[in-house]
């Protein structure tokens, strides 16, 4: 093609692309500026700023992204199986999926907080809930696993969770859906939800060192339907605001039932107060709950599983300083507590005004005593305008979710009108709206809900992409959309799918965590039971029909790799020990027939397939993860004899 | 042959391109010299933190003793403590091979060493397999050397 027609043609297409996007309202060409590309490129090799640790929503697991890159780096397995890493699968993490219900595979994890030191994250661990079987999660930031799994009794869908104290005393479980409280006494009439059905928030505590969790007391409450929650900070630390829907408290078609009032309810708590109730011994003991406490051990590289059975109970209506209500227009969502911790958003999903309460002026009111007329179930109800710092008009439709920058600026998520909105906390006025693609649902800014916010990004998590992505059927992922904020004005700089839904999300700088990642586990500290301390321990035991091979793994070989003497029907324990001291030198393994999944293990690490024979032959094993020059030789087999052979048990790797 | 030479050169090029790149970004603003030093590797020593390793002419037996506890756990699977092959190469004969700065500084520091010690090099084409960094403390190092040492016949 000569020079002057390729350029007509470019021209030509040029002109194309341009009036295509131009009659294209809010398409997937949407423009961004120009040197976005830019300023979220991070060349190879080189790391990105921020961690974002990103729910999964139904997938039950977090995600672990880059920004601004948008790279997803690794999904942990949390609430659900995961049989790439035998999340669930292996016997060391089986305890961890236990519940008062049994095993259960799957759950929805929602929220994700960070643990707080003085109102900021510390890097220790990212705490998440299960919105369906109850349950809060503790990950560790060393490891990137779960290691700590805690059942909350006395609760219907734990969606008002994790967050935590300025100094993550307590992390802070709610119930979403009021029910009777655990035991026999529960069977009653649906219709009866006034007089039996209630609510529970959990103060779980959580040790400064370890992290384990520990139910220190319950709250109990009307039956209202606790949303979201958000601590105090600042000079409102040692108080929690909880949104409430269902003030009316309507137990079907909540559609229309329960969006009939005006306003529903933020609800104050002061958590010192009911600290001190607590310890004074002003709660009672309930014995008759059941709830699952699972811990994974970094030493013995497994898992346990306890059920506890007792709880300390307070109820709100018992004392008269402990909980206020404040009422806030239709079905609030979030309630966030900005940086300075004076002010609280809520978020009415049906309101067309965003209320901003003052803590300064919540305290006076009451301190005044300036209540309604009439209590709400026992509890005090703080006159609207007495806390009210001021409304936001007009700022959108739907708004669910306010995070905040490092200037004084908050931003407000509008699934209905499709936008993020930036306004003035203290002018409440508003700065700048962008519109997302589409429907955002929980927006994070970084560092947003911490006492000093790093700012830059803005992160909104998006419940529809449509047309933003390549089609994959009928089935198709959400997505982020990351905007700068340093600016007047949001810049709208990348689109990045994610796994599952994304709920909320962190993010923390690389810096502050990066060199507290783990690269080996040692091997001399492996006090795993079934541990082969070296190849020359690596064996084959029997007892009775329990055969438990102690192998090991090393670049390229796994000793035993010749087994024979195992019987069809035999439980077969693979304990497998890779006594790689380098990072980044994983084995894994796996073995033909095993109705499981594969194991994964790290340097040092020992981790166990459990594995019936259920015919009669040779059974190939090898390495599933490339490891080395010579990893397709990485493997052995298995000889499998009918039950009562007299073939020997032995086994060898290399001469006999 | 002449395709050869060709692919040669080029290698060479490359070879000189990507080995000086570094050095004259970093030098590329200061516009100092840009000539490449000649290689530091020292051959008998190795590279790492040892410089010299004080052995003993007797042997420290408990010592000896303790390396193989660590050996054992860290090297068997792929070394044999006599001269047959396994992945590695045997144990038996590798103190009078080598100085015992060479093999601490092997031992604790494998991959800067494989990409350039001569020897190392030629095994790597028989082993086809890099030596593992197996995370030994200045101690065990030590100890393991003693059990070497006690393996070709030190008493």
């Amino acid at each position: 093609m000569k020079p002057k027609q390729y350029l007509l043609w470019m021209a030509a297409a040029a002109a194309v692309s341009i009036s295509f996007s131009a009659c294209r309202p809010k398409g997937a060409g949407s423009a961004v500026s120009g040197n976005a590309a830019q300023r979220t490129y991070v060349p190879p090799g080189q790391y990105d700023e921020f961690y974002n640790f990103v729910s999964g929503g139904f997938s039950g697991q977090m995600s672990v992204y880059g920004l601004p890159s948008g790279r997803l780096f690794r999904v942990i397995p949390v609430f659900s199986v995961d049989p790439e890493k035998a999340w669930g699968y292996s016997e060391e993490t089986k305890p961890m999926l236990m519940t008062s219900h049994g095993f259960v595979p799957w759950d929805d994890l929602h929220h994700i907080e960070s643990s707080f030191t003085d109102g900021m994250p510390d890097g220790k661990w990212m705490f998440a809930n299960s919105n369906n079987t109850p349950r809060l999660a503790r990950i560790d930031l060393t490891t990137y696993r779960t290691a700590e799994i805690i059942e909350i009794p006395n609760t219907g869908g734990n969606h008002c969770s994790p967050f935590t104290t300025e100094n993550s005393e307590y992390v802070i479980a709610a119930t979403r859906f009021s029910v009777p409280p655990d035991g026999p006494q529960g069977d009653v009439p649906i219709s009866s939800y006034k007089q039996n059905f209630k609510g529970h928030i959990s103060f779980v505590s959580v040790d400064k060192e370890t992290g384990e969790f520990n139910i220190a007391f319950q709250l109990k409450t009307p039956g209202l339907n606790f949303d979201l929650s958000s601590a105090g900070k600042g000079v409102s630390n040692g108080w929690l605001f909880l949104s409430c829907y269902n003030s009316e408290q309507a137990h079907t078609l909540l559609e229309v039932n329960a969006s009939q009032n005006d306003k529903d309810f933020i609800l104050a708590i002061n958590w010192k107060k009911a600290e001190e109730y607590f310890k004074a011994g002003k709660g009672t003991k309930q014995t008759n709950v059941r709830y699952a406490h699972n811990k994974y051990n970094e030493h013995t590289h497994s898992a346990t599983h306890e059920i506890k059975t007792e709880v300390t109970v307070l109820d709100v209506a018992d004392f008269e300083d402990l909980a206020y209500l404040i009422p806030c227009p239709k079905s609030p969502h979030g309630t966030d507590v900005n940086p300075t911790g004076e002010y609280i958003v809520g978020s009415g999903k049906l309101a067309a005004l965003i209320p901003v309460f003052s803590f300064d002026k919540i305290q006076k009111a009451i301190a005044a005593g300036d209540f309604e007329s009439e209590r709400y179930d026992g509890i005090p109800v703080i006159k609207y305008e007495s806390a009210l710092h001021g409304e936001v008009e007009k700022p959108g439709l739907g708004p669910l979710h306010t995070e905040f920058d490092d200037k004084g600026n908050a931003y407000t998520s509008f699934f209905v009108s499709s936008e993020v909105v930036k306004w003035n906390v203290e002018k409440l006025e508003v700065l700048d709206r962008q519109p997302t693609y589409y429907s955002v649902g929980h927006l994070m800014v970084a560092g947003g809900n911490s006492k000093k916010p790093y700012g830059k990004y803005l992160v909104a998590y998006n419940k529809i992409t449509k047309d933003r992505f390549l089609p994959t059927g009928p089935e198709l992922c959400h997505a982020a959309q990351l905007f700068d904020i340093s600016g007047d004005k949001m810049e709208l700089l990348l689109d990045f799918p994610t796994i599952g839904e994304p709920h909320y999300a962190q993010a923390i700088p690389a810096d502050v965590i990066k060199d507290r990642s783990l690269k080996i586990y040692d091997i001399n500290a492996n006090n795993h039971p079934f541990k082969a301390n070296g190849e020359g321990d690596a064996r084959v035991e029997r007892d009775g029909n329990i055969v438990r091979v102690y192998m090991t793994t090393i670049r390229s070989h796994l000793t035993p790799d010749v087994i024979e003497g195992i019987q069809q029907g035999d439980e077969v324990y693979f304990h497998i020990t890779n006594i790689e001291q380098d990072w980044d030198m994983p084995h894994g393994f796996a073995i033909k027939g095993a109705g499981n999944s594969e194991l994964l293990i790290m340097p040092g690490e020992t981790q166990t397939l459990k594995w019936v024979p259920d015919r009669v032959g040779i059974f190939p094993f090898y390495c599933t993860d490339f490891c080395s020059a010579l990893h397709q030789e990485m493997s052995g087999y298995v000889r499998v004899s009918p039950k009562g052979s007299n073939v020997a048990l032995t086994s060898y790797a290399g001469n006999k | 042959m002449k395709q050869l030479a060709i692919i040669l050169v080029l290698g060479i090029l490359i070879y000189a391109c990507s080995s000086g790149g570094k050095q004259s970004s970093e030098n590329g603003s200061t516009n100092t010299e840009t000539q490449q030093q000649p290689t530091d590797y020292d051959p008998n020593r190795g590279e790492g933190k040892f410089d010299h390793v004080d052995v003993g002419e007797k042997l420290d037996v408990q010592l000896a003793k303790d390396g193989k506890v660590v050996a054992d756990l860290k090297c068997a699977s792929c070394h044999k403590y006599t001269d047959e092959r396994l992945v590695g190469p045997g144990w038996a004969g590798v103190t009078e091979r080598h100085r015992p700065e060479w093999i601490m500084n092997f031992i604790t520091n494998p991959d800067p060493m494989i990409d350039k010690d001569p020897k190392l090099l030629a095994q790597l084409e028989i082993c086809l397999v890099r030596m593992p960094n197996q995370n030994l403390s200045d101690e065990d190092a030590r100890k393991i050397l003693e059990f070497m040492r006690e393996n070709d016949g030190v008493k």
